[in-house]
């Protein structure tokens, strides 16, 4: 059964079409990057499969959950699908490892004994076990982010979404979120991934999908996207950094 | 018999005090109370509630002070017991209070980036749990400096209830000045009282919020 | 609850809302032209401007307006000058308005950041020109909600004149209740013509916002007035 399997998905902000039927299936393990230009619908979609963003019509389904609007339904799917952000979404008032650690104890109700072996194992995985103590505004933009990405693991879940979380960040600061994702995508994290990095997406993402005017354009194994694009709009699109 | 103004003129006038930080606090506390119901419910609501709240607020933010104490003294008479100016004075400035409160606080929860009801949605947090551990602890610490803010307000609005003959410091002001004809020593002790208790409030309020708005995070 | 008395002599309270009116008015008029020359003054004048600037916003936003009026009509005369009641509402709520808008003026003043003047005078435009044209318009845009919420505070703050006897709308209400006993119906139409008036006031903010910014613009209510809402202070 696939991780993720989006069916004929659409969705409009009022009068205005956005996604205009995306078919999209990702098996357990991919590492699918999703690029396209700003206003293609990449994000948007992304958000609609943890129902951050409600859709018209179309199915989607994500480590065995359907996406629908009750509430109840969704907060399970969410206790299995993590998704990291562009403005990466720390909560200030909390610590680096309170910010860990809340969700698993008031949503999965794992209990306390077990909090300080989850921080240090997470934490380790993104590479900043010490700043367990610190507070979000003392740490740099790529930190910031890395605990975000530690934050979502913490929930131990099947599926990942990652909604362009370097485009925030300076570039000297992208390339060690970078690394950790990759080190995930090494793990066998199944995850989806809106980026503008091609050449991340070429590396490390085993499949590539093109969007374009809320369509899904051209798809297909990374490396034949960059090498090989088929369609005139990926063409230009990836022209810059063929290498 | 016209007395001077003088050392004992000054206590009659710390007395007006003491009631004036009385009242205020009292208001404080029962405006804050049903503040926070009334701005959470104002937030975070059924839409019907949230209708009667903000036509409530809007209401009482459109009637002068005055006039919600004259209604409040009248209104209560007309129920046919006696109350006291002191029942009508803490009635009236409850109810001003609530109003404002609560729409300085809903103020603060809707300033909370929609980024963070998103990254706890995102963590499967219900609707309680979000509020509770994400939402309201970060509303309260941005409240902090226009609710010390509001309380300076309170203070001074205190000195409408001299107008229903409710004895805080300025009636007590305008007793002393019948009694001494020395209106100019009486009032600017009287000012200089209320300098003295509102001044550090005001001061406070701007640290907090000078605090807030350069410790913004994500 | 009988409410004939009191409606037979509707014509004294709107005359009495007209008498509000004519205060407001003319204390707007005064007290945003002082809050205007203060603001100037403490942002662009010398560092004793900011200083007594400063002075005179705190004495007049940390003690009420109540002990302000009577100080201006009781104790004045004592130093020779003496005011009639009206002169005294006047004077005093315009010194009031004079210090809330000062702040209120000055925030949009320093909202203006220091680069947008630089553009202006590397254009070759003089300071008052940069003003004029790239600092004043800008930043009451900016500060008219947290503006227009203060004269609605002012507007209903004129009911305390009643208590120095100056002509408004309370003091007419006071004398129909005292002659009639129909306290609670007197103040109920009292209390509904404020409110009338001050949603009026708001429409003719969002009208004249309209018109100078050619733009939608949030008018304060007052609690907006206050500068006490983070974020609502900005349209």
């Amino acid at each position: 059964m696939p991780a993720l399997r989006i069916e004929n998905l659409r969705k409009s902000y009022g009068a205005m079409p956005v996604l205009k039927g995306i078919d999209l299936s990702v098996e357990q393990g991919d590492v699918v990057a999703v690029i396209g230009r700003s206003g293609s619908g990449k994000s948007t979609m992304l958000r609609c499969i943890n129902g951050l963003e409600p859709f018209e019509s179309g199915s989607i389904e994500v480590a065995g959950h359907k996406v629908s609007t009750a509430t109840p339904a969704l907060r399970d799917l969410r206790k299995e699908v993590g998704m990291v952000f562009q403005s990466y979404n720390l909560f200030p008032h909390l610590s680096v490892s309170e910010n860990i650690t809340l969700a698993p104890r008031v949503v999965l109700k794992l209990p306390a004994s077990e909090m300080a072996g989850l921080v240090k194992d997470v934490l380790g995985r993104v590479g900043l076990a010490e700043k367990a103590n610190a507070y979000p505004d003392e740490l740099s933009g790529g930190q910031q982010q890395r605990v975000a990405i530690a934050r979502s693991l913490a929930m131990k879940p099947k599926v990942m979404l990652f909604d362009e979380v370097t485009s925030a960040l300076d570039p000297e600061l992208t390339g060690e979120v970078l690394k950790t994702i990759a080190e995930l995508a090494k793990a066998g994290m199944t995850m989806v991934l809106v980026t503008h990095e091609m050449g991340f997406a070429r590396r490390v993402a085993t499949h590539t999908v093109f969007m374009n005017e809320g369509r899904v354009w051209e798809q297909g194994p990374s490396e034949q996207i960059f090498a090989d694009p088929q369609t005139p709009e990926l063409k230009s699109f990836v022209a810059p950094d063929l290498k | 018999m016209i007395q001077s103004f003088g050392w004992q003129s000054v206590q009659f006038l710390m007395m007006g005090l003491l009631w004036t930080v009385g009242l205020s606090v009292m208001t404080f506390i029962s405006g804050g109370v049903l503040g926070l119901a009334f701005a959470v419910g104002r937030s975070l609501g059924p839409r019907w509630l949230k209708f009667i709240i903000a036509s409530y607020i809007q209401l009482v933010q459109a009637t002068p002070l005055l006039i919600l104490l004259f209604l409040c003294f009248y209104g209560l008479s007309f129920l046919g017991l006696y109350f006291p100016p002191f029942a009508a004075a803490v009635i009236s400035l409850t109810i001003y209070a609530t109003a404002f409160l609560a729409d300085i606080w809903r103020g603060c929860i809707e300033s909370i980036p929609r980024t963070q009801w998103e990254a706890a949605d995102a963590l499967a947090l219900s609707g309680p749990q979000k509020l509770r551990y994400v939402i309201l602890p970060q509303a309260l610490r941005i409240a902090q400096g226009p609710t010390v803010g509001f309380m300076v307000q309170i203070v001074k609005n205190t000195s409408v209830t001299a107008l229903i003959g409710f004895v805080e410091l300025t009636r007590a002001g305008q007793l002393l000045n019948n009694v001494t004809f020395q209106p100019f020593h009486v009032f600017m002790t009287v000012a200089a009282m209320y300098f003295l208790v509102c001044f550090p409030l005001s001061w406070w309020s701007e640290k907090l919020k000078e605090r807030k708005s350069a410790g913004a995070a994500h | 609850m009988t409410f004939g008395p009191v409606m037979s002599r509707l014509p004294e309270l709107l005359a009495g809302a007209l008498d509000t009116l004519v205060l407001s008015g003319q204390s707007i008029a005064i007290g945003l032209a002082i809050g205007l020359g203060v603001a100037l003054a403490r942002v662009n004048g010398p560092r004793w401007a900011d200083i007594a600037g400063s002075i005179y916003v705190e004495a007049f936003r940390n003690t009420p307006l109540l002990v302000q009026l009577f100080l201006l009509f009781f104790a004045l005369p004592f130093a020779g000058l003496r005011l009639s009641a009206n002169q005294a509402a006047v004077i005093a709520i315009s010194l009031n308005l004079g210090a809330y808008s000062t702040e209120i003026f000055r925030a949009g003043l320093l909202a203006i950041p220091k680069t947008q003047i630089e553009a202006g005078l590397a254009l070759g435009m003089s300071r008052f020109q940069v003003m004029r044209y790239v600092v004043i318009v800008p930043a009451l845009r900016i500060i008219y909600p947290a503006l227009t919420g203060q004269l609605t505070l002012t507007l209903l703050g004129t009911s305390l004149v009643s208590a120095i006897s100056a002509t408004d709308l309370t003091l007419a209400g006071s004398m129909i209740e005292s002659q009639t006993f129909r306290s609670l119906e007197t103040f109920i139409f009292v209390a509904i013509i404020y409110i009338a008036m001050t949603f009026a006031f708001r429409l003719l903010y969002w009208a004249i916002g309209l018109w100078l910014f050619r733009r939608r613009v949030h008018t304060g209510d007052a609690a907006t007035g206050m500068m006490l809402i983070p974020g609502r202070a900005e349209p």
